[in-house]
């Protein structure tokens, strides 16, 4: 249990729980949707600035605890500067890390939010995880 | 019957206990069962299993007796006059919805309030709302203190002549301060209101006299005091009890049946269509009688003194905030507390990770945690508990305050 527990708390995720990057209301957004996880009330608003495909800026604001907010922050940190299409793949990419499992070629596409397969042996805290990049995909495609 | 000394020999008595390597302190939520309730519950289905209330034969006679002899044994244990008060449930949750569809649908009229504590568990709470919004009767909050306590002028204050029902937990599973229920029945019955008790964070931890309370109503499960899940106590006074319809409807809840009319059953079997948990009440009676051979004065002050460590620990933490005060005489057996800057999610996790267990969330209280963060002018939705049972040591305590000292610092502050 210990080495599940340091992987999980570790410097990146506390830098981005503590120190958040993209933790602000931002102008000029075109998307904004509210992601909620009612059990546990984590709380995330997305707002992203699309431009035609490309995700030219982001960030989010709530609640919850430093999975759910440190991988946002993570994500966020990835989409921006990328295509939708992009930003849809490694959002599929992290929702099977954290459900079935990956390759490695494909952790190492994921780059930061790696750091976040342990959770897969967290039933408990799996939502916390994905919050973030559900209410992404559901800005792009609706909901599921 | 004779008292045994209690002390941390009786950890041996919980297999689970014994055999992990955990600090279990989730108690509240629900406890750990002793080898004399495992085992009566494994006999009486070894030994004495058929349906009970029907059988000619010997065994059915042999569960009956053991099914009706556990509904004794409740009413001895929560001082209740008469065995047919006590209905056995599947546990608290539905006792309350018993009443509240029974009881409630039956008097409620538009326009009558029901009074409820803003610190009930849900199962206090939403079958009282269910009730309120069929009968067009108004539901009306009781909020506690910035402590924790309740303030009787308050009380005072709500109680009207459309006062029907008081719905109150005798000590919240988030605050764990025992309140003055007779003081609020008296108030309740003066009124001509009924009173529903929650007792589920009580009944193993202090004596309950449910006359001496003035419950009109009081509802408990017994997985929280050492027995089976799936089975569950609602104590009502005979004269209402009497009057109410039926809940559920189907076997074994009636006198005759033809194919116009029904006569339904005496007390208690009115209450209990179907067949009924008579291994969940075995065992009830079982751990009835593990917790009479300690007693309740050494069980009190064996848990009290936990929580007090706790508390009293916390308070030279100055990032802990304690939900319900810091006086550690008011936390029995309960101490829900956040820690600044860290989610309790978070907080819950790193107690697993070193093999403590603690709960984390709203405690299906969220109006509660709701109103205190109104209180305290910030955003609160959850907290992390600590709820204490017979078995835990000071060492568990030492080792969760161990873990307790070192989450800031495991989060980066």
């Amino acid at each position: 249990m210990a080495d599940i527990n340091n992987t999980l708390y570790n410097e990146i995720i506390n830098e981005h729980n503590l120190r958040p990057y993209h933790k602000h209301s931002i102008e000029g957004a075109n998307y904004t949707l509210e992601g909620v996880n009612p059990s546990c009330g984590d709380e995330i608003t997305l707002h992203l600035c699309v431009d035609g495909e490309i995700v030219k800026d982001g960030a989010y604001e709530g609640e919850g605890c430093a999975i759910s907010q440190a991988s946002a922050d993570i994500m966020l940190d990835m989409i921006i500067g990328r295509t939708k299409a992009d930003a849809l793949h490694l959002c599929d990419l992290f929702l099977r890390m954290i459900k079935e499992g990956i390759t490695e070629e494909e952790k190492e596409e994921l780059e930061e939010a790696g750091i976040l397969e342990s959770v897969s042996h967290m039933p408990a805290r799996v939502k916390c995880a994905v919050l973030g990049w559900r209410t992404m995909r559901e800005i792009f495609e609706g909901k599921d | 019957m004779e008292i045994i000394r209690l002390d941390d020999s009786v950890r041996d008595e919980f297999p689970l206990i014994k055999e992990a390597d955990i600090a279990y302190l989730d108690n509240g939520a629900t406890t750990q069962k002793p080898e004399c309730v495992i085992e009566a519950v494994e006999e009486y289905y070894r030994r004495h299993n058929a349906n009970p209330l029907r059988g000619i034969y010997e065994l059915s006679v042999e569960a009956t007796d053991a099914y009706e002899e556990s509904r004794q044994a409740v009413a001895d244990y929560i001082g209740a006059g008469d065995a047919s008060e006590i209905i056995f449930t599947r546990n608290a949750s539905e006792s309350i919805n018993l009443v509240a569809y029974s009881y409630g649908m039956s008097v409620l009229n538009e326009g009558d309030e029901i009074i409820v504590s803003t610190a009930e568990h849900h199962s206090n709470f939403l079958p009282w709302q269910r009730a309120a919004d069929a009968k067009g009767a108004r539901v009306v909050f009781f909020d506690p203190e910035e402590d924790g306590s309740f303030d009787l002028n308050k009380l005072k204050d709500l109680i009207s002549e459309k006062t029907r029902i008081l719905a109150m937990t005798q000590i919240s599973n988030v605050i764990g301060r025992i309140n003055d229920i007779k003081a609020m029945t008296d108030l309740v019955h003066e009124a001509g209101g009924v009173a529903v008790i929650d007792g589920a964070q009580a009944v193993a931890h202090i004596g309950v006299d449910v006359k001496e309370l003035g419950a009109d109503f009081y509802a408990f499960s017994g997985h929280k005091m050492y027995a089976p899940m799936g089975i569950g106590v609602l104590y009502g006074r005979k004269e209402l009890l009497d009057k109410m319809p039926p809940f559920l409807y189907g076997g074994e809840m009636i006198e005759t049946v033809t194919k116009e009319r029904t006569v339904y059953a005496e007390l208690p079997h009115k209450f209990e269509a179907g067949t009924v948990n008579v291994g969940g009440a075995v065992g009830l009676k079982a751990a009835i009688e593990f917790i009479d051979r300690y007693g309740f004065e050494q069980i009190v002050a064996r848990e009290n003194a936990l929580t007090a460590k706790v508390v009293n620990a916390m308070n030279d933490m100055p990032y802990v905030k304690i939900i319900g005060g810091r006086k550690a005489c008011n936390h029995h057996g309960i101490v829900a507390f956040r820690i600044e800057g860290v989610h309790p999610h978070d907080v819950a996790q790193i107690f697993a990770d070193a093999g403590v267990c603690v709960r984390a969330g709203h405690h299906c209280a969220e109006p509660l945690h709701r109103y205190l963060g109104e209180l305290a002018g910030t955003r609160v939705n959850s907290s992390t508990r600590l709820s204490v049972g017979i078995y835990n040591t000071e060492a568990e305590i030492d080792r969760f305050l161990d873990v307790l000292s070192g989450i800031r610092s495991r989060m980066g502050y």
